[in-house]
């Protein structure tokens, strides 16, 4: 267990290390990435001192090792446009996101399990095939579209619900159905694969020659054996919703993190572009490397083949 | 349950499967022949005509779908997008496939160093959520035709790597391979003649479902205003006008999404009938 532990941490302190390169080297892609950090009514004078401050004069070694080093010290730098360390910009806007994210969590899991497992059980019949439809609907479905024509139908027409803006659980139901619509389609495939594996085996059979009725069967056999995919791509499915939040969050203005990636790239404030970006990348490790344990934790098998 | 299947009638099937082929086939059209199919030109403006409702008609011409902001034909711009929206999909899924195959089978088939570091370089890749990647990079290249393709395609590579390296590192241990490089075929020769065509399979079925999700990717950029600049018409951009005259003019929105979501289910659901007789195998 303890070598299956450092192995995936190491695995993933790596992936976190060249993750770090990789935002380090995209921004220097042009050569020099002062224009980006400065807003468009910046002076020359301001881009000299700017260029002194971030060391741009220096071999791009020394800079490359320089930000290695802020941040292992966490120290993500300071926003020049909000006058703010970007560390409190984006503490602030954590806990909207993840509503945003939770609510999303419960439409996909609430409606695409059901899916799923109905899926399976009709395999092959008609009925699947138009589930796999509505599904496959579910998950073309542009975010920023969907968004609009709930706004369209419930906020404009209808006007049961706000059409932008937080507060309020009623604020919540339209963006968690806007983001949790790509999940949905996930989750409903994931199950139904799931499902349909563990229908093929023989304990089932022996369920079923024994004379297990269909609910007790899904409830005490299938879905519990079935789990161990789901729970895995639930990792996945954090870091997809923190991307679409970017979306979702703009159609709605809703005031997370997605909606505070575009205002900064729209004022050019792109130390906040940044941290946003890497803390993306860090959720969807660790998630991960967290499901690695959790998976290892309820299947030991796992543990043996590394 | 566990019922025996049943089976319904050929002909619905068929329209199963042919509808969404038909509706692409559609799509390309307006793509490739839009500026004669097209009533109006899409960039043309008439302040008289703002805002106006779909059927509208000025001077004998008819807005079926109704005129934007700036009085331009909502139709027009629709069928016009379409260009914007196929062309940058199909480039970047080219671009990204090619070079996502060619590292996925070279790490599959040279094994060692390469393969660790090819393959860690590919985790890496994944594990940045792909449109916060492509977000980044598009805000320090600046926007563009040109730049979307290519930040699409450096977002979307390593897909096509890990499938591509699965795929190889099956096949490459199979007797005819070994023989091959017995008979001294060079390494270039055994990816491109031996090995590649026994992975494109898997490979075609990662492309058309990519190909939908880069056009929403497109729209997406687009919609943010990181993608294909104004005036050109890109449904993107138009949804992203769209929003702002929600309240007043519901067609600007609705219809270039109602575009984009056909296009991609299409897309989708070709890939999903691909994936169903060729076989899983895509990641």
């Amino acid at each position: 267990m303890l070598r299956f532990l450092l192995q995936r941490g190491g695995q993933a302190l790596i992936a976190v290390f060249g993750v770090v390169t990789l935002v380090f080297f995209i921004q220097r892609i042009t050569g020099d990435p002062t224009a980006l950090l400065l807003p468009e009514t910046a002076t020359q004078a301001d881009i000299e001192a700017m260029r002194a401050t971030l060391g741009l004069d220096r071999p791009l070694l020394a800079q490359y090792i320089n930000f290695l080093g802020d941040m292992a010290r966490f120290d993500l730098g300071r926003s020049f446009v909000q006058n703010a360390s970007v560390e409190e910009i984006i503490v602030s806007r954590i806990p909207e996101t993840l509503q945003l994210a939770a609510g999303a969590l419960v439409v996909a899991l609430l409606i695409g399990l059901p899916l799923g497992l109905l899926m399976a059980l009709t395999k092959g019949r008609f009925i699947s095939r138009w589930i796999m439809g509505i599904v496959l609907a579910c998950q073309s479905m542009p975010t920023f579209w969907s968004g609009i024509m709930m706004i369209l139908v419930f906020g404009v027409w209808l006007r049961w619900l706000p059409s932008s803006g937080t507060g309020t659980l009623s604020h919540l139901i339209m963006p968690s159905i806007a983001l949790g619509l790509l999940s949905l389609a996930t989750y409903a495939r994931i199950t139904r694969s799931a499902v349909v594996d563990e229908m093929g085996k023989d304990y089932v059979r022996s369920a079923l020659a024994r004379g297990v009725g269909t609910k007790r069967l899904v409830t005490k056999h299938l879905m519990r054996n079935s789990l161990i995919p789901i729970i895995s791509i639930t990792a996945l499915e954090l870091s997809q919703l923190l991307a679409g939040a970017v979306i979702v969050e703009t159609v709605f203005a809703w005031p997370g993190l997605g909606l505070l990636t575009v205002q900064s790239i729209a004022a050019r404030d792109f130390v906040v572009v940044q941290a946003v970006v890497l803390l993306g990348a860090f959720v969807t490790i660790f998630a991960n490397l967290a499901a690695d344990i959790l998976y290892s934790i309820v299947d030991p098998r796992v543990r043996l083949s590394v | 349950m566990l019922k025996k299947a049943k089976n319904y009638k050929p002909w619905l099937s068929a329209a199963f499967y042919w509808w969404p082929i038909s509706l692409l086939t559609l799509l390309l059209f307006f793509a490739i022949f839009g500026s004669w199919i097209a009533p109006f030109d899409p960039d043309r403006q008439n302040l008289l005509a703002r805002l106006k409702d779909p059927g509208f008609e000025a001077r004998g011409a008819v807005y079926w779908l109704g005129s934007d902001e700036l009085g331009r034909d909502v139709l027009s711009r629709v069928i016009h997008g379409a260009k914007v929206s196929i062309s940058v999909a199909f480039l970047s899924v080219i671009l990204s496939g090619s070079v996502g195959v060619a590292v996925g089978m070279a790490a599959g088939y040279l094994r060692g160093w390469s393969e660790t570091i090819l393959m860690r370089l590919v985790d890496i890749f994944l594990s940045i959520p792909a449109i916060l990647l492509a977000i980044i990079t598009v805000a320090v290249l600046g926007p563009g035709f040109i730049n979307v393709i290519l930040v699409l395609s450096l977002t979307r590579w390593p897909r096509y790597a890990r499938v591509a390296y699965g795929q190889t590192l099956t096949i490459a241990n199979r007797p005819y391979v070994t023989l091959a490089h017995a008979m001294g075929a060079s390494a270039p020769r055994i990816l491109v003649m031996h090995i590649l065509p026994n992975i494109v399979g898997p490979l075609l079925v990662v492309a058309t479902l990519e190909f939908g999700l880069m056009v929403l990717f497109e729209a997406g950029l687009s919609f943010l205003g990181l993608g294909v600049q104004p005036p050109t018409a890109s449904w993107g951009s138009m949804l992203s006008t769209g929003r702002n005259y929600v309240g007043s003019a519901w067609w600007i929105a609705t219809f270039p999404g109602l575009a984009l979501f056909l296009l991609v289910l299409s897309a989708n659901l070709i890939g999903d009938r691909l994936s169903d007789r060729i076989g899983k195998g895509h990641g």
